[in-house]
């Protein structure tokens, strides 16, 4: 690996140098990566450890006695040790390797949610969730009988804290929130919101796709009972992510899915099942994404995430300078706390078409709704154009996604 | 901009897409559907007026992007003296115009009358959708009348 921390400042032409993709071109013009809030871009040593996995250690885990399975399951279990560290856990058994986000939220809602919630029981989310953190609980409120509440946010995009805290009661079992909007870039004090919601007698989950990569998580620190990522967005590959439970609330959960690894014995009249973790990671896992997600997690440490997360802060501020200098744009979200995650809409021009002619000069961004459909009804928007920015982004990316959109607007305002 | 955004954004889109022809509601209507991309959240509310198997009037609501916009423009346009047969055939053809591969697309270029405009669009895979919505609609509401919502996805 080339980057070397220089002080609290990053070195982002040593960074821009550890991610191959960034060198080539797009129609002709330099690839500006402004896309990242919906996958991020694979270090070197990400694409080395998953290619290394395949080509000198590929077995199955936790299986069998010969030296390449023993090797790949501990290759396996130091990447989970690492995503602990990362997450800031008490124990390995608490981390679960699963697909991501949009999986382990199914999880807890389908294995612990139904488990634990009845006719007439409330879960809690906010209004600028995902709909991976809003339709695994409609499915199990719709099977229950229980009802989903919706804690409003305000003009700037920020939860209205004080709607929240009328709407927790003794009713509500889950609260359900995302730690860093995708769509509004918002970061939630999700820390006060568990509090909150422990106070009230609930259980807290916490999304943390975007948040993972941009700022230092401590799920111990934050109270949070479940708190997921997804590893592609945090420069590791796709496929791969975790959920972090308590232990007591994992070991208390009944099996999700059923097959091989999540057992002990298994006879045709009953099983019994494995410990946690691997009571939920039924079947072969993602062997090649979890080394790749512990590879990631070392590239993450080798910068400094807070080095990182100054950098980006950074990019968040000119851009919004920037943008805000443009005539007939306006920016959807404008908390204060915010991540670098811009949208944006321009009167008359869609985004679909924003969109197309800045691929054009090479500016791969966001056009559509996000997955945050109920985000763009709050502000009466179909769609935005979202920019969002990740530590190999640079002030130049900035100018030339201000240039493209001169453009468009001299073609299309 | 590139030679092929340029074939993308015509003139003629570009206006139509700015002003668009048709673009009200309809009191009285024989036929409507809604269409919908669930992608980018395009809408499109298409009603015709039909008579003894032609159509005498059609117009649209709706927001979406300026190709989709144009397309319904342009299709209100052409589909006023039409008959419902050959409107469902030039659906058809516009679809293969759009979507088609590079034989089934120049076997109605010359078909489609300016309509040829949208043929660029082929080049955006991404954006056939957004070309093909309003067809999709108009078809929706030719089969039965009024219908249930359609989708691209």
């Amino acid at each position: 690996m080339n980057s070397v921390r220089a002080g609290a400042v990053l070195d982002v032409a040593a960074i821009r140098r550890d991610f191959p993709i960034l060198t080539r071109k797009v129609h002709g013009h330099p690839l500006v990566y402004l896309d990242n809030a919906a996958t991020t871009q694979k270090p070197r040593t990400v694409i080395d450890a998953e290619l290394g996995f395949y080509r000198e250690i590929c077995s199955n885990v936790h299986r069998g006695v010969h030296e390449l399975s023993g090797r790949a399951t501990e290759a396996f279990e130091s990447a989970r040790g690492r995503v602990r560290r990362f997450l800031g856990a008490a124990d390995d058994h608490e981390l679960i390797f699963l697909r991501g986000v949009t999986e382990g939220v199914n999880l807890v809602a389908q294995s612990w949610g139904r488990a634990n919630v009845g006719p007439g029981d409330e879960i809690l989310i906010t209004a600028m969730e995902h709909h991976s953190n809003i339709v695994p609980w409609q499915m199990l409120c719709q099977e229950k009988g229980a009802t989903i509440k919706v804690a409003p946010i305000n003009d700037a995009g920020e939860v209205i804290l004080e709607a929240y805290a009328a709407m927790l009661g003794p009713k509500t079992r889950m609260v359900a929130m995302v730690h860093q909007s995708n769509s509004l870039g918002t970061i939630n004090p999700v820390k006060k919101m568990i509090e909150m919601a422990h106070a009230a007698g609930a259980l807290a989950l916490v999304d943390g796709a975007q948040a993972v990569a941009h700022q230092r998580v401590d799920v111990r620190d934050l109270a949070a009972d479940f708190y997921v990522m997804s590893g592609h967005k945090i420069y590791a590959p796709s496929g791969i992510g975790a959920l972090y439970g308590r232990a007591e609330l994992l070991e208390a959960m009944p099996p999700w899915q059923g097959g091989g690894d999540m057992i002990l014995s298994v006879t045709f009249e009953r099983s019994t099942y494995n410990q946690i973790p691997f009571k939920f990671e039924a079947g072969t896992p993602n062997v090649a994404g979890a080394i790749g997600l512990g590879a990631a997690i070392a590239y993450l440490d080798q910068v400094g995430l807070a080095t990182a997360g100054a950098h980006e802060a950074g990019l968040l501020s000119y851009a919004t300078e920037v943008l805000s200098a443009i005539p007939d744009l306006r920016i959807i979200g404008t908390a204060r706390e915010k991540a670098s995650v811009i949208s944006f809409v321009v009167d008359d021009i869609h985004p679909h078409d924003i969109g197309t002619i800045l691929d054009g000069e090479g500016i791969a961004l966001r056009t559509g709704h996000h997955c945050t459909q109920p985000v763009m009804d709050r502000y009466g928007v179909a769609a935005t154009v979202r920019a969002s920015f990740a530590m190999y982004n640079t002030r130049e990316e900035v100018d030339a996604l201000a240039a493209g959109l001169r453009k468009v607007i001299e073609v299309l305002g | 901009m590139t030679p092929e955004l340029r074939e993308l954004y015509q003139e003629v889109i570009l206006d139509h897409g700015k002003r668009p022809r048709n673009f009200r509601t309809m009191a009285e209507s024989t036929h409507h559907a809604e269409g919908f991309n669930p992608l980018c959240g395009d809408k499109v509310h298409l009603k015709l007026v039909v008579q003894d198997g032609i159509i005498q009037e059609a117009a649209f609501t709706g927001h979406g992007c300026a190709i989709s916009t144009a397309s319904a423009s342009m299709m209100t346009e052409m589909l006023k003296g039409m008959d419902m047969t050959h409107a469902t055939e030039l659906a058809a053809k516009v679809r293969a115009l759009v979507g088609g591969n590079d034989e089934e697309a120049a076997a109605v270029r010359e078909e489609v009358g300016k309509l040829s405009v949208f043929s660029g669009v082929r080049d955006y895979p991404a954006r056939v959708k957004c070309a093909i919505l309003v067809w999709h609609t108009l078809l929706s509401a030719l089969g039965n009348g009024s219908n249930k919502p359609i989708s691209t996805e």
